[in-house]
């Protein structure tokens, strides 16, 4: 498959008065042509800002990309300039946020702002606009696409307002959409409905998409490559059936372990012990040493690097090193 | 949005009403007036003109009158001027409003401008060197400033005049007078800009800062817009709500002259007039402006509730 999306050892830090955080620590992922690509992991682990790095839109004085790569059809996204970047955001890279209720601007009507990028970047006139508006409201599953149109945020639902934003994402027909937990503020039946418009519209238009959720469910249902990040590394990454049959990592297991199984009722869910650490106080270490079941004297020290295993698989854990099993 | 501005009427009715009565009993229970003062007047005639002007009734009765008098549209006759109070107003007031309008259009203007891109570029060494001058220009007294600017550019380099609203002796008509008094404004104008336009700039800013900060603001980037848009379309919209209430506060500003301006550079507007009144005890004509000025400022916050009201769709009746 020919990748679209090309990440080499990216790294995004910020510089805080506590010290430098390493959101983003030396990623290198690709996604390919028509691929959904999902990244989970547990909250702070530098999903979203792997997301930001690659719409360039890391924020704040203090935040930036300072090392890698992003190879966007060939094009790396770090080297082009503002001007060049802007013009692919929203037209071949476009994003959905986590937070539909305060995602879009209170004062602007919904039809409005589904308009500005379609003239922006697809040079509609007004007219050519507001009738590929109406198709797109449509299009993501909301009746009544005019009234919808003319009223303004605060008069829609949840669930209306993120299809809301993926009709904005969707509608200059990107190449790769960016879902970052696109359902995480939504309650669950509009959560399914939310992901099913999104499949639906990929499977049409053979985009690319890089989904982060920390819903495994949702990676089982979506996904064809599953990526697995603790704190700003991957840390096991493989197709989507190997790896929910054999995942390797400590960490993905006790993900896939924490997940609950319908018919299965257990006295307590399962939940992998201890919190991810910190990022002010990593030293050279295996990140996930301090929570793992099967910790080695080597990962208190030295940091294990992300190493094929079997089956287009890769995994950066000392239990799959063989050098690591004699020290 | 009916039965609100019914409401709203009712309440500025009852305002007003409470005010007409401090301002009347006010001035009327202040001893002395404007016949007191004519040391040239004899006794008789001093009972005469009050008679005529209905100085010797019952202050209640005289409160009547007045505010009939008022519903009327006539607010008074000046004893100092012989003239009434709504043709002195007439004279004045457009001079102070000239003054006022286009020193509050560019108050404003600068005031949007800067405060966007100060914060925009919060930290900057732009912003800074901002900051510095609005704190500079706020603590200048007026008086200071505008003496200071008639020093440096009237006395020193002769390029505009000192005082004024037209050169003296001047017939000039059309185009002419037009360009005269532009030439006259140019001063006062800017010294009225500068004074003002510190406090709204900070608060543009602070607004902005807060603004460009939500998640909307990340979504127009993302949306590949230009950074203009960004920030004068997306941002700014949202900056302004709360401050389309300050412009119908300025209402009454923008009659209501400035005493301290007008002194200055010798401006024929109500301030002076105002003054002069003072010293006088011309009290109809203090009386009126006051009430005037009572009224502008009840109808101003209408407007600011009714603005409010229709810019942010989220307050919609
Ligand atoms: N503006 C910022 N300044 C400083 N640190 C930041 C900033 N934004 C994010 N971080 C840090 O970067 C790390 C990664 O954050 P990120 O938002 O990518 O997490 P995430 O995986 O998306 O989590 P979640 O599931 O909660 O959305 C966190 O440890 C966070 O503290
Ligand atoms: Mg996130």
């Amino acid at each position: 498959m020919k990748s679209l999306l090309k990440i080499n050892n990216l790294s995004t830090h910020f510089h805080t008065e506590a010290g430098p955080i390493k959101a983003v620590n030396d990623v290198s992922f690709r996604i390919g042509e028509g691929e959904t690509v999902c990244i989970v992991g547990e909250s702070g682990c530098g999903k979203s800002i792997t997301a930001m790095s690659v719409m360039g839109l890391v924020e704040g004085p203090n935040g930036r990309v300072v090392n890698g790569q992003i190879l966007f059809d060939g094009k790396d996204l770090l080297q082009i300039g503002k001007e060049e970047l802007r013009r692919i955001r929203g037209n071949d890279i476009s994003i959905i946020f986590q937070e539909p209720m305060s995602s879009l601007n209170p004062v602007i009507t919904i039809g409005k702002q589904i308009m500005e990028p379609l003239m922006l970047h697809q040079r509609l006139n007004k007219k050519q606009a507001y009738a590929r508006t109406i198709e797109l409201i449509e299009l993501v599953g909301i009746p009544r696409a005019e009234q919808i149109a003319s009223s303004y945020p605060h008069e829609l639902s949840g669930g209306m307002l993120q299809r809301i934003m993926i009709a904005i994402a969707i509608s200059c027909g990107p190449k790769l959409l960016i879902a970052d937990e696109p359902t995480t503020a939504l309650d669950v039946t509009i959560q399914a409905q939310v992901l099913e418009t999104l499949r639906q519209i990929k499977e049409q238009s053979k985009m690319s998409m890089m989904l982060i959720t920390h819903d495994l469910g949702v990676v089982a249902e979506m996904a064809d490559y599953v990526i697995v990040m603790y704190a700003g590394k991957i840390v096991e990454q493989g197709g989507v059936v190997e790896l929910f049959e054999h995942p390797k990592h400590p960490y993905t297991r006790g993900l896939l372990k924490s997940k609950p199984v319908i018919g299965q009722r257990l006295e307590q869910l399962y939940s992998i012990p201890g919190q991810v650490p910190n990022p002010l106080e990593l030293v050279e270490s295996c990140y996930f040493h301090d929570r793992c079941e099967s910790c080695l004297p080597v990962c208190h020290t030295r940091q294990p690097q992300l190493k094929k295993s079997g089956d287009g698989q890769q995994v950066a854990c000392w239990l799959y090193e063989e050098e690591a099993q004699y020290e | 949005m009916r039965t609100y501005l019914l409401r709203r009427c009712l309440y500025m009715i009852m305002i007003l009403l409470g005010a007409s009565m401090l301002i009347f009993f006010l001035y009327s229970l202040t001893p002395g007036d404007y016949v007191d003062n004519n040391m040239n007047l004899s006794e008789q005639r001093k009972a005469e003109l009050r008679e005529i002007h209905g100085l010797d009734r019952p202050i209640i009765e005289r409160y009547i009158n007045w505010m009939a008098n008022i519903f009327k549209g006539d607010f008074g006759y000046s004893l100092a001027q012989q003239r009434s109070v709504i043709d002195l107003f007439q004279d004045y007031i457009w001079n102070s409003f000239l003054l006022a309008v286009v020193a509050t259009f560019f108050t404003w203007f600068f005031a949007v401008v800067i405060g966007v891109l100060t914060a925009y570029k919060q930290y900057s060494l732009f912003d800074t060197l901002v900051m510095i001058g609005i704190f500079a220009a706020m603590s200048i007294p007026s008086f200071f400033i505008g003496l200071f600017l008639i020093k440096v550019f009237a006395v020193d380099l002769k390029l505009l005049p000192p005082g004024g609203m037209i050169t003296t002796g001047s017939r000039a008509v059309g185009w002419e007078y037009i360009k005269d008094v532009l030439h006259h404004m140019l001063l006062p104008v800017a010294v009225m800009v500068m004074l003002g336009v510190g406090s709204l700039t900070r608060y543009f800013r602070s607004n902005m800062l807060d603004v460009i900060k939500q998640d909307y603001v990340r979504t127009a980037r993302a949306k590949g817009l230009k950074e203009r848009s960004v920030l004068f379309r997306h941002a700014l919209k949202n900056a302004m709500l709360p401050a389309i209430t300050l412009v119908g506060f300025e209402l009454p500003g923008l009659f209501g002259g400035s005493i301290i301006i007008e002194k200055i550079f010798n401006w024929p507007g109500i301030g002076q007039l105002y003054m002069q009144s003072f010293t006088v005890r011309d009290y109809p004509l203090l009386m009126g402006f006051t009430m005037f000025i009572a009224i502008l400022t009840v109808i101003g916050t209408l407007i600011s509730d009714i603005l409010y009201h229709t810019s942010d769709p989220r307050v919609r009746l």
